[in-house]
């Protein structure tokens, strides 16, 4: 019997750290939202906190685009 | 496609019911979580995965040929035979959807389709290595993945937004689950309906409609999503009450890392091919979520019950499609008599559902304590 371990181990390892680094970075977007609401730089334009949470939900949408690509066969004949 | 004869077309319709209870089956799986974070509306969830699914039906057929090449001679099964598998795959599917349990409604095809071909054409016309190292291998290790996954995932999302406002970063998870959720949706269509298209393919392939090896036709794409996609419109409440509410209490960063990992591991090992059950990555992830959050907050018990279940599900169907091939291949009445009893077994099952109804009103009022107990059969008898 053939068993692949090599993809198995494959699909554990690039399983587990896009969605560890999916939510870290989704969660230091959030954070940095959070903090430009209610953080102690208040008042100010929060303009840094603000670019740091674009960023954070750009790399997120890229990862989620990457994986519509990866659904659809279509698109990588 | 001029000459289909009664039989086959009674195979394709019931592979459509079965398709059915797929739907309804494994909605919880995209929506549960996001349904009791209250991150979607129940009926506004069910209808977005609905509409994902029947698209996803469409995006690719990559696993439908796995199916109907590999597991099963397709040259010995006839449609009697296949017949008998799908019946015993929805009275199985019916069943566990009744007790509320997420079993998986593709271990519960395989299964069905395994007995009733043993029985039906020998023990030879089943391919015994490819149900380890594609059916039996991955519904082991996929849940595990998953759940390592979410278990990370959730207990970093906690640590880096633990000091932060809550409102602010509740709001902001569950407009991430929402995308999280669909996600999965779609991958779930691309998965699941492809395996009734692989059904209905074999059909017509051992009745020559179609040359061995052909992909699925257009028409059977199209039924195949349609049925899958009213299926999850129709939403299996119970099932979503039991993934979302009693597994493990969910807050949004929770669901939002458990989707997130779900969706990681169906994309990754889809490209191998491999028929994953979402129903045991999702579980994987949700009890993974509950583990990363804090270590008591999954009810255990639950969690045996579904993976007895698990465990049960693959043979289940197996001995209720066994027997019905055994009756099936005798001819038209063989055929007539299980479609029969078939029938009267899904009546009845919707009969018991109607005692204790879940719906989308009352699916989250179900919260209970941690660390309470209450038999899944409670709300039936």
């Amino acid at each position: 019997m053939h068993i692949d371990w090599n993809a198995l181990g494959e699909v554990a390892v690039v399983s587990i750290g896009v969605a560890v680094g999916v939510v870290v970075i989704f969660t230091l977007g959030v954070l940095a939202l959070s903090h430009r609401e209610t953080g102690p730089d208040r008042g100010g334009n929060g303009s840094i906190a603000l670019t740091g949470a674009l960023l954070c939900f750009a790399a997120c949408t890229a990862i989620v685009l990457y994986g519509i690509y990866l659904i659809v066969p279509a698109l990588h004949p | 496609m001029a000459h289909l004869s009664l039989l086959v077309l009674v195979v394709i319709i019931t592979a459509l019911a079965f398709d059915f209870t797929n739907g309804f089956h494994d909605t919880a799986n995209a929506m549960a979580t996001s349904i009791a974070t209250g991150a979607l509306r129940p009926k506004v969830a069910v209808l977005i995965s609905g509409v994902l699914n029947l698209v996803g039906a469409f995006l690719s057929t990559k696993v439908a040929q796995t199916i109907s090449s590999g597991i099963v001679n397709d040259r010995l099964a006839t449609p009697a035979i296949i017949f008998a598998g799908l019946v015993g795959a929805i009275l199985w599917n019916l069943a566990t959807w009744l007790l509320g349990l997420p079993s998986s409604s593709s271990h519960a095809l395989f299964g069905g389709l395994i007995g009733a071909v043993w029985v039906g054409a020998g023990v030879n016309a089943v391919h015994f290595e490819q149900v380890i190292s594609k059916i039996l291998l991955p519904a082991v290790a996929s849940p595990v993945i998953a759940g390592i996954a979410a278990m990370l995932a959730t207990y970093l999302a906690y640590r880096i937004s633990w000091r932060a406002a809550q409102g602010p970063v509740t709001s902001g998870f569950r407009h991430g689950q929402t995308i999280s959720a669909s996600l999965v949706s779609l991958a779930h269509g691309t998965n699941d309906a492809q395996k009734t298209m692989g059904v209905i393919t074999l059909t017509l392939i051992s009745t020559g409609a179609l040359a061995a090896g052909s992909a699925p036709p257009f028409w059977v794409i199209a039924a195949a999503g349609l049925a899958i996609g009213l299926g999850t419109y129709a939403g299996g409440w119970r099932i979503i009450r039991t993934m979302g509410n009693r597994l493990t209490d969910i807050a949004a960063p929770q669901g939002f890392a458990a989707e997130a990992s779900s969706t990681a591991v169906i994309l990754s090992s889809a490209n191998l091919g491999f028929a994953l059950s979402t129903t045991h990555v999702v579980a994987g992830s949700v009890l993974g979520s509950g583990l990363g959050r804090r270590l008591a907050q999954v009810r255990w018990s639950v969690a045996g019950q579904m993976a007895l279940a698990w465990l049960l599900t693959l043979p289940a169907a197996a001995a209720v499609g066994a027997v019905a091939a055994a009756v099936a291949v005798r001819g038209t009445l063989g055929v007539v008599v299980i479609g029969l009893v078939a029938l009267a077994g899904a009546v009845a099952v919707y009969a018991l559902s109607r005692r204790a109804p879940v719906t989308a009103q009352n699916v989250n009022d179900d919260l209970l304590p941690v660390g309470a107990r209450r038999p899944l059969l409670g709300a039936v008898t």
